[in-house]
């Protein structure tokens, strides 16, 4: 809004340019990878003839080849498009339960953070509990007690994934509440929320973007290691995580049929934490992993 | 608590009446009081200035007054902050929320910090305008444009957009104070406005304050812990030692006859250029603990003057001249500045 308007003045390429100059090498590349990776999972019927639901009994466990360049797994259907069309599930699902629960996350540590008092106890009290449990676990219980199904990974993730967002918005408000620009704010008469949201969680927020990306890193392995354990996405669906765990009796014959997908889920957690890594000095933040 | 300073307090064309105010910060043990039983009318449209040594109680007060001690220290009132008729105390949040946005302002020490590093400035000049002035953002950034001009900023339109790491610190209180001047403000109270700038540049921010101030006829509390710089700019003086107003009076007054030991030793420890070389005079000993004041004058245990009855006796505000007061038993000991 406010920010956009005056910044308007240079012209949009112009101010991208100026952008793209203070990125790091890190940053560069890991937006190029991650970028190909998501045209590569929208434009995939056009980058592949298969469909990765397609049983071709006639061509089952084919090594790489020009026809079939990932090769085929156990069922005959082409490896390639099913890591393509696999970009799509793993994706969309990793990012919604990235930042939905960042989003509000942030919003819950923020304002506990600025308010204080019980409310900010009792919520502590609430994260440390549910933080001394290993993530996994906390998710795999509540998996087993809803049934397994995206469905109910994005109802588990909601209710675990924004802790750790909370802890750290918290962490920063602490600080920020004490500056003297949040007095200032005060002295001008502004409301709690418009202080809190307005002037402080722009100045709270880069830590939160760059742990996201970790985050994101962990969270297509989540789906994917839910998936392996047959807690996630159903195996006709085309899943990194879910191929890797019904092609993993064919490994020893067949390495591509693992090996494959195992890369696609590499990647993409290498350009996320390449971008994490970029963003960490872009926005001044030390990097904050859990890796 | 003496009944005349309360009445002349009631009925005179004052801005600002505080009478007997005290904040306490109560700790699990330990309970300070910061400020105790202060007395202090402003009139309309003066310059007073308020001065002591830190831990003096000086900025504990302008919160006090203002409301905006954090929720943390723990403070409690006694007393009454009558501005306009109204008891600042009194007010639920709301209320005071609203009088701050167009009343009351503060400015602080440090402008490096006083301004949001990820918002434009003009955006924070005009933030007020838009929230409690109810102008369109169009308006709103002319009259910030108007105001940045006015506080003596080059070419304020291109300068509008920037953010403050782009500005110098003299800069930055100039836009710390157009937004504060935003919305034409009745009374404001000025934190040491000048301390973290560099000399040449603290005589131009006072010099601009009290521009505004004339022509905008607002009601200003100067704030400092330097006596010269109070000397310049202020109608009247309140010293303050230990979270008490000691000695109150027309600046004048307090610099030819000051009827203070501690407002004495504050002006024996002035450099004189032309004086010359001569060794200034320092107040001996220690500023007290607050938190383990005794019974009487809090400054007796530094003081030359003071007798038995001194650190004994509950000492109060009363008249030591025209339109003069003090708190000491013996104003009279007094023999005035070290020549």
């Amino acid at each position: 809004m406010a920010i956009a308007e005056s910044t308007a003045r240079l012209s949009l390429p112009g101010r991208i340019g100026r952008e793209l100059s203070v990125w790091s090498l890190s940053l560069k590349v890991g937006t190029a990878i991650f970028l190909a990776i998501i045209l590569a999972g929208l434009f995939a019927p056009l980058l592949t003839p298969y469909d990765p639901y397609y049983q071709d009994y006639n061509s089952i466990l084919l090594p790489p080849s020009w026809a079939h360049p990932f090769g085929t797994d156990m069922n005959g259907r082409d490896i390639l498009a099913r890591v393509l069309f696999g970009t799509r599930i793993d994706m969309l699902v990793s990012f919604i339960i990235t930042f939905v629960p960042m989003t509000y996350g942030v919003f819950i540590g923020a304002a506990t953070g600025y308010l204080g008092g019980k409310l900010d106890t009792v919520l502590m009290r609430i994260l440390d509990i549910a933080i001394a449990f290993p993530f996994l676990v906390l998710i795999i219980v509540i998996i087993a007690i809803l049934g397994p199904g995206v469905h109910n990974i994005y109802i588990a993730v909601f209710l675990v994934g924004w802790t750790m967002y909370a802890r750290l918005a918290r962490a920063e408000m602490l600080v920020e509440r004490g500056k003297d620009y949040i007095l200032a704010a005060q002295v001008l008469g502004f409301g709690r929320g418009r202080i809190m949201f307005g002037h402080a969680l722009p100045n709270i927020i880069n830590s939160s973007i760059v742990f996201a990306m970790s985050d994101f890193v962990l969270n297509i392995l989540l789906l994917s290691g839910l998936s392996f354990l047959g807690l996630g996405v159903a195996p006709p669906e085309p899943e990194w995580g879910a191929m890797i765990a019904e092609s993993k009796d064919y490994m020893r014959q067949a390495w591509w049929v693992t090996t494959m997908p195992a890369l696609a889920i590499v990647l993409t957690g290498t350009a996320l934490s390449l971008i994490g890594d970029g963003l960490a000095q872009r926005l001044g933040q030390n990097r904050r992993s859990l890796m | 608590m003496p009944a005349s300073v309360v009445e002349r307090a009631a009925s005179s064309p004052d801005i600002l009446k505080i009478i007997g105010l005290t904040t306490e910060f109560r700790g699990r043990q330990t309970r300070i009081r910061a400020n105790d039983d202060i007395h202090l009318s402003i009139r309309r449209g003066s310059t007073l200035g308020v001065v002591g040594e830190s831990g003096s109680g000086k900025s504990v007060l302008c919160r006090s007054i203002l409301r905006l001690l954090p929720p943390s220290a723990n403070a409690y009132f006694k007393g009454a902050v009558e501005y306009e008729g109204r008891d600042l105390l009194g007010l639920d949040e709301a209320e005071m929320r609203r009088l701050r946005g167009t009343e009351l302002r503060m400015i602080f020490q440090n402008p490096m910090t006083s301004l949001n590093p990820v918002w434009p400035i003009g955006d924070q000049i005009t933030e007020g305008l838009r929230v409690f002035g109810g102008l369109s953002s169009r308006r709103a950034h002319d009259r910030g444009i108007e105001m940045l001009g006015r506080v003596g900023i080059p070419s304020p339109e291109r300068r509008f957009d920037e953010y403050p790491f782009q500005w110098s610190g003299g800069m930055l209180q100039r836009a710390v104070i157009a937004m504060a001047m935003a919305g034409s403000p009745k009374l404001l109270f000025a934190d040491e406005p000048t301390t973290a700038l560099d000399v040449t540049i603290q005589d131009q921010i006072l010099a601009l304050l009290l521009e505004l101030q004339e022509r905008s006829g607002m009601t200003l509390v100067l704030v400092s812990h330097d006596l010269a710089v109070v000397a310049e700019t202020c109608d009247r003086i309140a010293v303050m030692y230990a979270g008490r107003i000691v000695e109150t009076a027309p600046t004048k007054s307090i610099f030819r006859s000051p009827r203070h030991p501690y407002t004495v030793g504050l002006l024996n420890s002035i450099p004189h250029l032309s004086k010359g070389a001569s060794r200034l005079v320092p107040i001996p000993g220690q500023p007290p603990d607050l938190a383990s004041l005794g019974p009487g004058c809090p400054f007796a245990p530094r003081c030359s003057y003071a007798s038995a009855d001194c650190s004994t006796s509950a000492i109060r505000l009363s008249e030591a001249g025209p339109d003069h007061l003090s708190a000491c038993l013996h104003p009279e000991r007094i023999e005035g500045v070290a020549a």
